[in-house]
């Protein structure tokens, strides 16, 4: 297997446990758009501590289903539960899960008027209404777990693509959101940069954050999910143990794709 | 490589060539004129007929201009100086007009023992504007103070009304001691902007003091009831509640208080004003009056018909959508006619509804079906994912129009928006149309009227076009020195 992203560093395993308490549940999802069935009776359920990572050939509806999660999509039928809440037309309800789930998009959307500093205060300041100074320390101290505290006063379009996706990390970690969302985050870089995002990414699994994480990156799925989850034309084809995954995949579609993604 | 030296390599340069100038052809002016102006032999002819044309044209005009006369007291005299000075049948303009009867391009029939209101307006009308178009204090800024602060001087001076200039310098005074306590100057004056329109009507029209105290003390009643109400039912029933409370107050209580009040302090300077009517109201007073009501209003308007005709909800799309297109299919002068005419049908009899403020009505209400389709664009430039973001966030949907979405939208539509407002500042000359003296034909007109004015053409509408491109050229390097601040600022 030649990845070239394969994560070589040692994980501390110490915090990454997987607790009984629910934190996601979907029973029974689909979702249409227009005629068009892009997922098909999903269920998943998602305990609290878990690090799920969800592939899949394009158009397997893989990011659909996380935008699920936090209602940017709407589902037709079904049940999505997330933190005891359940997603339906009620904006409180919505913004009230939005708030306690963070999310990564494959192109960063910072919003390019505020600085990063800004960008990382803006949504505690007006959702959580943190006072300022507060709000601006706990950005700081975001700002240098991601390791860019030093970039605090430029604008996102001053940075290169991997500091903006650690700021847009940051900006997520700054709501003190309980469950992590990850689209792609790494699609939309450049191979030298994806490892700064990666790492960044390790860390937050290592401190037990509950993460769905949408990625082509089979060196992260190994070294730190605990569960991998196929996705091919809107369904959810097979879910397992990452080792079990890659060694021993059980479908015809599966073992397809894996020969695909890592044969090169 | 850095232990590589004049004592281990066999051969350094340890002097290096000056640099060579670049050769002459390539540099400095001539460089300039061969790329620009000659580069090619069909460029180097356009050159030469765009010179000749340009002489051709300045050999017709520049006679007549430095011909021109200052001082005569009328259109024969003029004439008579010009065939003395330089011969029979020499033309040059005859810029007496305008000395004798600038007062009116400015004023129209504004009677001119008030002129100074007028001119007090102008002068804090800047003051309010600073706050809203510059973030900080530059020494540009302080120019552009300097030169207003001179023409109020001159301006007062010239009528003998001082009274401004002692306004003027009471200002001055507050800025600087404002200005050198802290650095927000121009921020820190806001409030005043807030009661700008209030005080400018006052002084404007005159009456009394306690109406626009009155119709102001409006806003601190739906404020209050927003404020209270906010906690106990939650924002957008609370808003709709101090709007209500608002309207209620100036239907009922605003108009009896204002009786009450007036009858109390009489009509005792400071509390009264010579009451001025809309019709002597005339020229870049008049045309100042509307431009700038309607700039103020029709962008907050034009913004939320944009959001308006975006939403999800139909009737409110439906509607929105209905009045922008219906606003743009008509022409402005259709509105102004049903402004000035057809309105009055349909109000109750015996109702006196003033005709400059039907006017900005229907000028505001024409600028921001433009608007709002100049922000829908700078909307559609929008990235979803800006949106997404902001919903991944939890920003609701006010708060993340507010925050995220308007400064950028905004931003993208300046040039649009400014445009507008250009267009709009030179409509208000249609107001000729509804028997408003503009100042480019409704006081020309009545100059050219006059027996010692009669048959002069040129100069009044050189002097007016020479003003309106003042002014709108202001606004356009304005909109550029803005458009360039905030790319500094974004990137």
């Amino acid at each position: 297997m030649s990845d070239p992203h394969a994560v070589t560093r040692e994980i501390n395993r110490s915090h990454m446990q997987v607790s009984d308490e629910v934190a996601i549940q979907i029973t029974n999802m689909n979702k249409w758009y227009g005629a068009f069935h892009v997922l098909r009776d999903i269920n998943v359920t998602v305990n609290r501590g878990e690090r799920i990572v969800i592939c899949g050939p394009s158009g397997s509806g893989k990011s659909t289903l996380i935008r699920c999660i936090n209602r940017l999509e709407e589902h037709q039928q079904g049940k999505i539960i997330v933190d005891g809440i359940e997603l339906t037309n009620d904006l409180k309800n919505i913004d009230k899960v939005r708030s306690e789930v963070g999310m990564v998009f494959q192109h960063f959307n910072l919003f390019p008027h505020l600085t990063i500093l800004e960008n990382c205060t803006l949504a505690p300041i007006w959702v959580r209404k943190v006072p300022k100074k507060e709000a601006e320390a706990t950005a700081m101290h975001f700002l240098e777990k991601v390791k860019i505290p030093e970039q605090a006063l430029k604008y996102p379009g001053q940075l290169s693509g991997g500091q903006q996706q650690r700021v847009a990390i940051a900006r997520s970690l700054c709501m003190k959101p309980r469950i992590m969302l990850f689209d792609e985050p790494t699609s939309a870089l450049d191979p030298e940069m994806i490892k700064e995002v990666l790492d960044t990414m390790i860390e937050l699994a290592e401190e037990g954050m509950t993460m769905l994480c949408v990625t082509h990156e089979m060196g992260f799925a190994q070294a730190v999910a605990n569960r991998v989850i196929f996705m091919d034309q809107g369904q959810i084809v097979e879910q397992n143990e990452p080792k079990e995954f890659f060694n021993n995949p059980q479908s015809d579609r599966t073992k397809l794709f894996l020969s695909q993604i890592l044969g090169h | 490589m850095s232990d590589l030296h004049a004592h281990s390599a066999r051969y350094v340069r340890d002097s290096m060539l000056p640099p060579e100038a670049p050769p002459a052809l390539e540099s400095g002016a001539i460089k300039w004129l061969r790329e620009n102006l000659f580069s090619g032999l069909l460029n180097s002819i356009l050159t030469v007929l765009g010179l000749l044309t340009i002489a051709y044209l300045l050999k017709l005009a520049l006679p007549w201009f430095l011909h021109g006369v200052w001082n005569a007291n009328s259109l024969g005299e003029c004439r008579q100086v010009i065939a003395a000075n330089w011969g029979e049948g020499a033309h040059g303009a005859c810029w007496a007009m305008i000395r004798e009867r600038w007062n009116q391009f400015l004023f129209g029939f504004y009677p001119s023992s008030e002129y100074w209101r007028p001119i007090l307006a102008l002068l804090l009308l800047f003051l309010a504007l600073a706050p809203v178009l510059f973030d900080e204090m530059s020494k540009k800024l302080m120019g552009a103070v300097a030169v207003v602060g001179v023409l109020v001087l001159w301006l007062s001076a010239y009528n003998g009304q001082w009274l401004p200039v002692g306004i003027l310098v009471i200002i001055a005074g507050v800025t600087a001691f404002v200005g050198s306590r802290g650095r927000h100057w121009p921020q820190n004056l806001m409030w005043f902007s807030l009661v700008f329109p209030a005080l400018a009507f006052w002084l404007l029209w005159g009456g009394t003091i306690w109406l626009p105290v009155m119709v102001m003390a409006g806003f601190i009643v739906g404020g209050i009831a927003l404020r209270i109400a906010t906690p106990m039912i939650g924002l957008m029933p609370a808003l709709a509640f101090a709007v209500l409370a608002a309207f209620f107050w100036w239907y009922f209580a605003a108009g009896p208080a204002t009786d009450a009040l007036a009858a109390m302090s009489g009509r005792n300077q400071p509390f009264w004003l010579r009451r001025v009517n809309s019709d002597e109201f005339g020229g870049f007073v008049l045309a100042f009056t509307i431009g700038l009501s309607g700039i103020a209003i029709s962008l907050p308007m034009g913004i939320v018909l944009a959001l308006g005709r975006q939403s999800d909800m139909l009737l409110v799309k439906a509607l929105c959508v209905g009045f922008i297109e219906f606003i743009r299919g008509v022409p402005l002068i259709t509105l102004l006619f049903t402004a000035s005419l057809l309105l009055n049908y349909f109000l109750p009899p015996g109702t006196n509804f003033d005709i400059i403020l039907r006017v900005i009505i229907m000028v505001t209400l024409f600028s921001a079906a433009y608007i709002a389709e100049v922000i829908r664009g700078g909307l559609a430039a929008l990235p979803r994912g800006q949106y997404e973001a902001a919903d991944a966030l939890g920003l609701d949907y006010w708060k993340a129009q507010r925050l995220i979405v308007m400064p950028q939208a905004l931003k993208i539509s300046i040039p649009g928006i400014v445009s507008s407002f250009i267009g709009l500042f030179k409509d208000t000359t249609l107001v000729v149309f509804v028997a408003l003296l503009d100042p480019l034909k409704g006081i020309t007109d009545a100059v050219r009227a006059s027996i010692q004015w009669k048959g002069i053409y040129w100069e009044p509408y050189i002097f007016v076009g020479a003003i309106f491109f003042i002014i709108c050229f202001s606004m356009s390097r304005y909109s550029m020195f803005l458009e360039n601040k905030l790319k500094r600022e974004h990137r």
